[in-house]
Order: C-alpha cells, then structure tokens, then sequence
C-alpha cells in the first residue's frame, strides 16, 4: 500500500469529529516512550529549580524548625525591613555591581584585543599553543587558585612581600586585612581566570568573517590598523552586544567562588570582598540568620529576573536572532 | 608583506607571550613550592626554584596516603557516575524536546527554559536538600545539588538533534518498527557524539573542580573530595594535624611539612586535568564557541 493512502486513510479519521477524544488519547499513548524519556529530567527540575522557587517564601516568615518550614510564623516584610536597614545591603549590592561592571568592561575588551592578536599569528603552532595557555586557567578549580593567591599573598612567606617588594625596596603589605588592595586583586585573578575562555568565544566570531573584505581592504591599501577598526570590529559588534547584555543581565550574580575562596574568607576585608553571594552564604551557614539571607537571596533573584528580562527586551529589539526569548 | 603587518605581527607574538607566561607562572610557583623544604619556604618565602630540593611532602602523602587516596577516589566516582548520570538525564529531555509531535511540547520547553531566568538560590535550595531531602553528609550531596543537570545544557542538546539528526531518519527507524527507545540509543546517540562528548567534557570538569556542595552539605571528612580536603587545609593550617590524615600522634603533628604538603596535594588535584588537557583542548574550544551560541 502506497504512502499516500495510509496518509489519506489517517486524514480521514483526524476528521471524524467522534473519533477526536480518541485520537488525542491515542497520540498520548504513542507519545509515552517520550514522556518515560523526560521524567528523570522533570523531576530533577522539580526537585532541584522549582521547589526552591516556591521556598522563597521563607523570606516572608520567622522561620522556626521546631514548627516546621510551612507552619512557621508569616512576618511579612520584616526580614527586608532588618536587610535593607543595615549598611551590609548597601555594601554588598555596591560591591556586587562594581565588581561585575567592572569585570564586563575590562574583561570584554582585553578578550577582544587577544582574540585578534590571536587571530594574526599566522603559525599555527604558535597560535594553537598560546589560546591553550591562556585558556588553562579556566580548568583550574577557585580553591586552588585561591592556593594560587595564598602564595603570592601570604603574609610572611608570600612571594610578593618576601621577593618583589623588598626587591622594589617597598614595605611589606598584609594583604589579608588591607581591604583597598582587593578591589586590584579580585579584577586582576577574576582576568586571569576568565579571558581564555572568553577569547575563544570572539576568536570564533572572527574566524567566521568573509576574508573577502580583509582583501579587498588590503587593495584598497588599508593597514592591518584600519583593517581592525573598520572591519573586524563591526562585523564582531552582534557578538560583543550579545555577549554584553547577557553578561548584564546576570551582573546580580557574583562568582562566589572567586570572592569566597580568593580573600580566604578573611574579616577585615568584608567592605570590598563581600557580595550578596557571600553575605547570603555567610548569613545561611556561618551566623544562623536564615530570615535575614533568605532575604537577601529574593532580593538577588528578583532584581536578577528583571534584569534578565530587560537585557533580553534590549537584544532582542538590536537583533531578534540572537535574543534569548 | 606591508611594514605594518610585520609590526602587528611582532606586536601579537610579544605580547601573547607574555600572557602565556602570566597563565603558567603562578603553578610553576605551585609546583616548586611543593618540592620545597619546609624549612626553605618558612625562611625564603615561595620560590620559583625550590631553595632546598626535597620530596618530603610527596613522601609524606604517599606515606598518609588512606584519607588522601579516599578522597581521591570520591573525587573520581562522583565525576564518572555525575557526567553519566548528567548525560543521560540531558540526552534523554533534550531528545524527547527536539521531537515536533511531543504533546505539550512548548509547556515543556518552556519549563525548562524558566529555570534560565529564574532561581530559588542558596537558602530555598539548601532548605529543600537538608529538609525535604536529607542528603547532609551522603554521597548524593556532591553528585545532585546543582550541577547534575541544567536548563542550558538541555536545550543546546535539543537544538543539536533538531538541526543535525535529519527528521527521515527517525520516521525511517519508526518504518521498519523500531520503538522509542530502540530509536534513541542506536540511531540518535550514535549520531550524537560530537554533542555528546561536548557536554560530557564540561560537566567532568565542573564535578572534577566542584567544592561548594562539599563546602555546604558535608562536614564528614570520610566524604570529602580533593577539592574539599583542599579547602579544608586552606582555612584551617591545623586540620592537616589533626585529621586522620595523619596517623601520627599529635606530638609528631609539629614535624608534618604543612606547606608542601598542602601545595603537593593541591599539584595531583590538577595534575590529571593538566595532564589529559592536551588531548581534549580541542573539543573544550569547540564546546566554549558552541556554548556562545544561541540554543
């Protein structure tokens, strides 16, 4: 029997209106395999993304374990109230925003310049060989960088104080409790950390332009300069955006990581090292005040949602293809 | 070839290099430190050239080897069984997702792609592993917290078998009478590798790298991975005497080469990533310019 016919055959049933209850139960049944294929997945995100969304309503109680998590006391605003009356929400959102702004600025525009320098190394060993080096850091866990750091830093036996400041004739500095020096450090580690992988996204968007352009640049008797500024530049500009607003869109959220492990969790640096990451995390496991962390971390997620939405609403009227949603 | 091409040629050459050197210096700086005497790191200070060569700190790990053994074995069972566990769980939604005659399928997507957007965070999520779920100090508190899959990983795999794995081909396996199944592991996931061993790859180095659930769930030491002895060691010099790291007494405790020892256990904690790198650099690059990519 032909394709066809079986084709017609099945149109045919479709429109029998009678059958239609039938049909979709049926399709349903065909689907099963598919939907057995799905739950492992689905319940993890049940388990692990949306009970905790419906958890943050513990921002809103006092919580009390003895009662339990749901017949705990509704307090309304209050936990905000306390947050945003300490000089911490100040601290950690101005900190949290800096950091990341800062990193967006500095880390887009030296992955750029590597990218491009990248992209002139003709010899092909050579080029494989510096994008892997520039990228192994991005395989390198926070608690070893912050090993990392630890022998540059510490105090006593640190390689700056004990090598390079003497050799500069300078005074030794404990890093560990001088809270200007972090917002250098943080910048400088969270560079070394995260170029490489950054470059290879741009170095990507750069191999995909036309060459045609780069040779017709080249008869018209434009430097390798002129070439940059006016050709690789504008061609990468979605990318950049793209990359730009994502990264904007997530400016809530700090590598907690970099800013936990990196100070060593150090006190006296809290004014510059703390972000809401930490303060929640320190809130949650180190002082017990779960209303006060739950808080902060719905305050986190809400400005972040929004955030997320509207850096989105951005790209997606500069460029529909390369919005999110 | 023009005189300012050979200026930025020479000028690219430089000044990667110098950015080369500035990624490995720092685990020279490791690696050194590790075959250090203790005595030469506490009076010179890290070096670049150990001042006084000397393998104590590896003999001192290879002598006190269980704890470490142990949890480099947690280490390795929870990054096998967490990207296989990941892989599947991904492979098997993403499939189901990129099929066009899934029921519902945009109310499923849609779940998935709202966890992008939107998260409980830390409190809600703890609440819900040590309260609903207690999996405080268990194995599971490594593998499932976060990392065992996510909303992004599932999608880029969707969009892979939506564009790459021709629509024929499955209603061909359906032809000849093959069931869902059947289908997915010996037609789709054959074609699949390249994605497959993408996401493979980074989900083994997020696990290989993780210390936040061990930070946050564990407190047991039988349960640490490296990454947790590690992060142990670092916020508390004394844990190294004190645990069971070493059998010794605590009146030998004074004689253990912390600093090295500290420093070498963290050199075998990247030595298989750094050693292996080599071989999947290239994929690791692939994947980071796929990841860019819209899914």
């Amino acid at each position: 029997m032909s394709e066809v016919t079986v084709k017609n055959l099945q149109a045919d049933v479709q429109s029998l209106p009678v059958r239609k209850v039938n049909t979709r139960l049926m399709k349903l049944k065909r689907a099963l395999p598919l939907f057995i294929m799905m739950l492992p997945g689905l319940i993890y995100l049940l388990i692990n993304n949306y009970l905790p969304m419906f958890g943050l309503i513990i921002a809103f109680k006092d919580i009390n374990f003895a009662k339990g998590i749901l017949a705990s006391d509704w307090i309304g605003f209050k936990n905000f109230e306390y947050l945003f009356s300490t000089r911490d929400a100040f601290v950690i959102t101005r900190n949290t925003i800096l950091y990341n702004g800062g990193f967006i600025i500095l880390n887009t525009v030296l992955a750029i310049a590597v990218a491009i320098m990248l992209n002139e190394i003709k010899n092909k060993l050579a080029k494989g060989f510096y994008q892997s080096v520039i990228l192994m850091p991005f395989l390198i866990s926070m608690v070893i960088v912050s090993y990392l750091g630890y022998a540059f830093l510490s105090e006593d036996t640190g390689y700056l104080n004990h090598t390079i400041l003497p050799l500069l004739g300078l005074d030794e500095v404990s890093w560990y409790s001088e809270a200007k020096y972090w917002p250098y450090i943080l910048t400088f580690i969270n560079m070394w950390k995260g170029i490489g992988f950054l470059c290879v996204i741009y170095l990507a968007a750069i191999i995909g332009i036309d060459q045609e352009f780069y040779e017709a640049a080249t008869l018209d008797g434009a430097n390798k300069w002129k070439q940059i500024i006016h050709i690789t530049i504008p061609s990468i500009m979605p990318v950049i955006i793209m990359m730009t607003l994502l990264a904007i869109g997530r400016i809530f959220y700090s590598d907690f990581g970099l800013f936990y492990q990196v100070p060593m969790n150090s006190g006296a640096i809290y004014d510059t090292t703390n972000v809401i990451d930490t303060y929640v995390y320190r809130g949650l496991m180190q002082l017990g005040d779960i209303g006060m962390s739950a808080a902060a971390g719905l305050y986190q997620s809400v400005v972040g949602f929004i955030l997320v939405l509207v850096s989105n609403y951005l790209v997606r009227r500069k460029s529909k293809d390369n919005a999110l949603f | 070839m023009y005189r300012s091409d050979r200026i930025t040629n020479w000028i690219s050459h430089s000044f990667l290099l110098i950015l080369a050197a500035g990624s490995i210096i720092p685990l020279i700086l490791l690696l050194s430190s590790s075959f250090s005497s203790e005595a030469s790191i506490l009076k010179e200070g890290y070096s670049f050239f150990p001042k006084e060569f000397s393998f104590a700190a590896y003999e001192y790990l290879l002598t006190n080897s269980a704890s470490i053994l142990r949890a480099y074995g947690v280490t390795i069972f929870v990054t096998v069984f967490g990207t296989f566990v990941s892989l599947a769980m991904t492979a098997f939604l993403a499939y189901a997702l990129s099929r066009r005659d899934l029921p519902y399928r945009n109310f499923f997507t849609f779940i998935v792609f709202f966890t992008l957007l939107f998260n409980g965070g830390l409190v809600p999520t703890y609440l819900v592993f040590t309260q609903v779920f207690d999996i405080k100090n268990t194995i599971w508190a490594l593998i499932v917290p976060g990392l065992l899959m996510n909303g992004f990983n599932v999608l880029l795999m969707r969009t892979f078998f939506m564009t790459s794995i021709p629509e024929p081909v499955i209603e061909s396996a359906r032809m000849d009478g093959a069931g869902e199944f059947r289908t997915f592991f010996s037609i789709i996931l054959p074609l699949s590798l390249p994605i497959l061993a993408t996401i493979g790859l980074l989900q083994t180095i997020f696990y290989w790298n993780d210390w936040f659930n061990g930070l946050v769930y564990i407190t047991e030491p039988s349960l640490f991975s490296i990454q947790n002895m590690l992060n142990r060691m670092l916020s508390d010099i004394q844990f190294l005497a004190s645990s069971n790291l070493g059998t010794n007494t605590s009146s030998a405790a004074s004689q253990i080469p912390t600093t090295g020892v500290r420093m070498a256990i963290a050199v075998i904690g990247i030595l298989p990533i750094l050693i292996a790198y080599p071989f999947f650099q290239k994929y690791l690059v692939k994947g980071i310019a796929l990841g860019s990519v819209k899914g």
